[in-house]
């Protein structure tokens, strides 16, 4: 069995709001090895989403580590965090969450922006990935010129520019009619299996679970068991 | 792309809301610096003044004139290297409206205009000048707004010297410098006091003030107590002081309004920056989604902090310059205008310095609540909202 990329060990997520503390995720422990596809499932409020962002970096546990490649982040500061996602972590949004204002060639180029990359290198980075994605043909268009599938595929071109560690995806096929949902599943799929890719995918749909090598259930903050 | 590149895309994003805060500042800009403007013009005479010259005039009010006698004595005071004489003659020139007057001073063509170097009379037509009783040297704003000629006669109706008065017009005074007033009129005391002694005896023997011109700037206080001392026990008693001093006494009688147009200048300034602060925020709440995608990706608070804070200084400067664009054509409307009133109104350097420096500062200021907000913003939290 490969290593595992992604330790999670004995991680418990509170939020307060005002006075009222609100237990999200309790004690959650899950390795997740290099080049697994994982699927989370699990009703709304069970803490999925939750643990996926705990994973990518973008929030912070109450306590437990969270080991990724070797780096405990739960011990970042923020600055260091903040960089450590610009170079480890691609992350799929629901509802794309690309820049309007930008063509799909810069959202794509964004990631690069905090690198030392030449612009020539930006260029062919950029073109190969949306060429991965299927997008070459359509670099120049702005996010309102594109549909959700094609939009949610710039996104993963995005959050594989940089060439991360990991991806982590929340409801990628959430947004999205079932003929792109599948090409986004494909696309997903492709990446793991062609780039050899970590995924850790959030996802109600159990058709798009039906692609992951493996799923675990969440429920009311506890991870359930196999 | 670069980070200035998503900027300026941004800025884009709502063109007319850009254009209007940005011709809002223009305005707001504008109106400071115009009104700035108005106030350096105010105190030209002020920054005019040589620090080597003193005025001595009456000790009541300069409208008392002094005896022409007072010269000899003042001439012998160490540190004094020359003392000239002028008289403010006024007059009627056509009618009198406002658009009709200029200032008419009675000189002494022999030393006034060596004491005021910064205004240049060519050699042959102060030559002429100083040997033609009537004649005198006008300034080439006048000149040229009257379209008069070398040898026209200016007929002036006396008020304060009542009677019918002509002068041959000899030479043309330039400005050496820009603060320099073009709009003056100079003819020899000499006439003057010719005239006087046929049509009003007793007001001949009498100058309006004194100019002295001074070997070291440093001795100005002390040579003004030594003149006043010599003249403490005379009817006509004396004040001297520096010729800034002596100017600033009369801009002091409009001080109220040049210090209401002051405090109106930086209220402008207030305004501008809520304008700013307004639009930034409202930019930046719409923006708190895509800050926080910008920060999932790896954009830290510093980033964050740099796009909201480079948009609100890009829309102050480019507000800011057109402001200070507009403000030129319009001082050239004004002094084209208003040549007598303000002799010199141009945009001073110090304005424009100062009102870019407003326009960036209220950049900053305007940045500062919604930069700090947006980079502060949990990511989660940020992208829970709906943009």
């Amino acid at each position: 069995m490969a290593e595992a990329i992604v330790q999670v060990h004995n991680v418990t997520k509170i939020y307060k709001r005002d006075k009222l503390e609100i237990p999200v995720l309790q004690n959650i422990t899950i390795d997740v090895p290099e080049g697994e596809f994982l699927a989370l499932m699990g009703p709304s409020g069970s803490g999925k989403t939750t643990l996926l962002n705990l994973i990518a970096g973008i929030d912070r546990p109450n306590s437990g580590s969270i080991v990724i490649a070797g780096t405990d982040i739960s011990t970042l500061r923020e600055s260091a965090l903040a960089k450590w996602r610009s170079r480890h972590v691609g992350f799929v949004f629901q509802f794309y969450n690309l820049l309007p204002v930008l063509t799909a060639y810069e959202n794509v180029e964004l990631p690069l922006l905090l690198t030392h990359l030449s612009k020539k290198e930006k260029r062919e980075h950029v073109e190969m990935v949306l060429n991965v994605v299927g997008l070459s043909d359509r670099m120049k268009h702005y996010p309102k010129q594109l549909s959700g599938g094609q939009e949610q595929r710039v996104a993963i071109a995005r959050a594989i520019v940089t060439d991360p560690t990991i991806i982590v995806a929340d409801e990628p096929t959430g947004d999205l009619d079932k003929k792109s949902a599948d090409e986004i599943l494909l696309l997903m799929e492709r990446l793991n299996t062609e780039f050899k890719k970590t995924i850790v995918m959030v996802t109600h749909d159990p058709r798009a679970a039906e692609k992951a090598h493996k799923v675990r259930h969440l429920e009311k903050g506890d991870l359930l068991e196999n | 792309m670069h980070v200035l590149k998503l900027v300026t895309k941004n800025l884009l994003r709502h063109k007319l809301r850009t254009f209007l805060t940005i011709l809002g500042l223009a305005f707001a800009v504008f109106a400071f610096g115009f009104l700035r403007t108005i106030v350096t013009a105010w105190y030209y005479g002020v920054e005019a003044s040589s620090t080597s010259r003193l005025i001595t005039r009456h000790a009541v009010s300069f409208i008392y004139p002094l005896p022409l006698s007072y010269r000899d004595q003042i001439e012998k005071i160490p540190g004094i290297t020359s003392v000239s004489y002028a008289y403010w003659f006024q007059g009627v020139y056509k009618d009198n409206s406002f658009d009709n007057f200029f200032p008419r001073f009675a000189i002494d063509a022999e030393t006034f205009l060596e004491i005021y170097p910064e205004y240049v009379v060519p050699y042959e037509q102060l030559e002429i000048f100083k040997k033609e009783r009537n004649s005198c040297v006008v300034g080439k704003k006048i000149m040229e707004k009257y379209g008069w000629k070398l040898g026209d006669v200016i007929p002036i109706e006396g008020d304060i010297f009542p009677g019918r008065w002509d002068f041959v017009i000899r030479g043309v005074y330039q400005g050496r410098d820009k603060t320099a007033d073009e709009t003056q009129m100079f003819f020899q005391w000499s006439y003057l006091e010719e005239q006087l002694k046929q049509r009003t005896p007793y007001r001949s023997g009498q100058v309006g003030w004194y100019a002295i011109k001074i070997a070291n700037a440093n001795d100005a206080a002390a040579i003004s107590e030594n003149v006043d001392a010599l003249f403490i026990n005379s009817s006509a008693k004396t004040k001297t002081e520096t010729e800034k001093a002596f100017q600033q006494s009369f801009v002091s009688l409009s001080s109220a309004i040049l210090t209401s147009l002051e405090v109106i200048s930086y209220v402008i300034i207030g305004i501008i920056l809520l304008v700013l602060a307004n639009t930034i925020i409202m930019s930046a709440r719409e923006r708190i989604r895509e800050y926080a995608v910008l920060k999932t990706l790896g954009f830290t608070s510093g980033h964050i902090i740099g796009l909201v804070a480079g948009e609100s200084l890009i829309i102050a400067a480019i507000g800011g310059c057109l402001g200070i664009a507009f403000t030129f054509p319009m001082a050239a409307a004004v002094a084209a205008s208003f040549p007598t009133m303000f002799p010199v109104f141009s945009v001073d350097l110090s304005t424009i310095v100062l009102a870019m420096t407003f326009s960036l500062l209220v950049g900053v200021l305007a940045a500062i609540f919604p930069a700090v907000r947006a980079a502060r913003i949990k990511i989660v939290d940020g992208l829970r909202q709906i943009g």
